[in-house]
């Protein structure tokens, strides 16, 4: 039995008069898994995600969160329920103290995890007097991460979790969301930290200019995708390498580069035939995957 | 034990962890009945997705390398099949050991026998056995 996506949209779109900030985007996540969502600034992940949350309406298209419908208002408010959701910008009431948010929160989520509350403020260093107005932009980073941590949710939204943070507060980051995974809660969030996704997602979606252009499994990215390059005493033409799971071909003096996303052994194979003085083969980060992946279009 | 993936090396971290683990009961650094961390703890030791834990206890299980009691985690079993799969590598690895040193002498460099064995690897095709 395939489990039901918590996250499942289908050619979902949101135009700001002539400008299509998402362009039709078909998105599946599955459950109890982290999901990274990359894109670089502007490229729509804000919006979907508020889409998803019923922040925003969509102009064309629709789907679904925890099985409820993002266009009804009333299914929208019992999703949030279940859906803890961190935004770029964190908005807190300032007035409160680190302590007096937490009190406030907590009351409205009868799974609120005492546990998960203290071990985050020691963790995060959290000054629980201090008025939130106060904070460094980090501390309230780590404030808002706190709030939707500890309510358990089944779903954990994250847009840009990592801005402002020092490089231990992203650790320290990273290390909640998987021990928040572990308790069973399913992770989307959205980043344009490569390096933060590539350590901890299990699957990863990438959108370029409203448009997804890759979802695939960190497992299969890691597996399958190859930089190949070739050296020829006479360059074949880059027609002879068009083939299934040839992403992008450049060519350069003796040399031939190709991306592969598979099929590996049979470029190789290919380039033995048209007698290859030299093949290299070498595995690709997530950040190659991702600078291929936008250029080519 | 402490285990060391690299998020960029070109292979699943499941199988990374599979390997390290394999490893580890072939040198004799785990050894029989040895407890391994649970998939929480161990995935948030490793700073990874638990799925990646999961998924290497339960394909080293399947392999019958491991054995996972439930609530108290995953323990090293060594049956006979086990023990002489590590001797099998150990011999492989004394081969290739061999061979190494003898490209060495020939005067190839380490990067250049790595992409050799590489390039072998992917050649021949697929088979059952790879993991």
């Amino acid at each position: 039995m395939i489990p039901a996506p918590v996250i499942q949209t289908s050619q979902l779109r949101k135009a700001y008069g002539k400008f299509e900030a998402v362009r039709g985007v078909d998105l599946c996540v599955e459950p109890n898994r982290i999901t990274g969502f990359l894109g670089a600034n502007g490229a729509g992940k804000s919006t979907t995600i508020k889409m998803l949350l019923g922040m925003v309406k969509p102009t064309g298209g629709g789907g679904s969160v925890l099985g409820r419908r993002i266009d009804d208002p009333g299914a929208s408010v019992e999703m949030r329920r279940h859906v803890a959701y961190v935004s770029e910008d964190k908005r807190l009431y300032g007035y409160m103290t680190v302590a007096q948010i937490i009190r406030f929160t907590s009351g409205f989520y009868p799974d609120w995890r005492k546990d998960v509350e203290r071990d985050l403020l020691a963790l995060y260093e959290l000054p629980p007097d201090r008025k939130i107005r106060l904070l460094s932009k980090g501390m309230r980073t780590k404030v808002a991460l706190l709030l939707a941590l500890a309510r358990q949710p089944q779903l954990l939204i994250l847009d840009e979790p990592g801005d402002g943070l020092d490089p231990c507060g992203v650790e320290q980051l990273l290390e909640s969301v998987v021990a928040r995974s572990g308790d069973g809660t399913s992770v989307f969030f959205s980043s344009h930290q490569i390096a933060e996704v590539e350590r901890i997602a299990d699957n990863v979606c990438i959108l370029d200019k409203g448009r997804l252009i890759l979802d695939a499994t960190m497992d299969d990215l890691r597996q399958s995708y190859r930089q190949i390059t070739l050296a020829f005493p006479e360059l074949p033409a880059e027609s002879e390498f068009q083939m299934a799971g040839v992403e992008r071909i450049r060519s350069n003096g003796h040399q031939m580069s190709l991306f592969s996303s598979g099929n590996t052994e049979a470029v190789i194979e290919r380039a033995r035939t048209l007698h290859a003085m030299s093949i290299d083969v070498t595995p690709v980060a997530l950040r190659d995957v991702y600078l291929q992946t936008v250029r080519a279009r | 034990m402490f285990f060391k993936l690299n998020a960029t090396a070109g292979q699943a971290l499941y199988l990374q962890l599979m390997q390290q683990i394999r490893h580890a009961t072939e040198s004799g650094a785990l050894g029989d009945g040895d407890q391994l961390p649970g998939i929480r703890t161990l995935a948030e030791q490793l700073v990874v997705s638990p799925n990646t834990v999961a998924k290497a206890y339960s394909e080293l299980e399947h392999e019958g390398l491991l054995e996972m009691r439930p609530g108290s985690g995953a323990f090293v079993s060594l049956n006979r099949r086990g023990r002489s799969l590590a001797e099998h590598v150990s011999s492989a690895r004394q081969r290739a050991g061999d061979l190494i040193r003898e490209l060495r002498d020939e005067g190839l460099h380490d990067d250049e026998i790595r992409r050799v064995f590489e390039a072998e690897l992917l050649r021949t095709p697929e088979t059952a056995r790879r993991r």
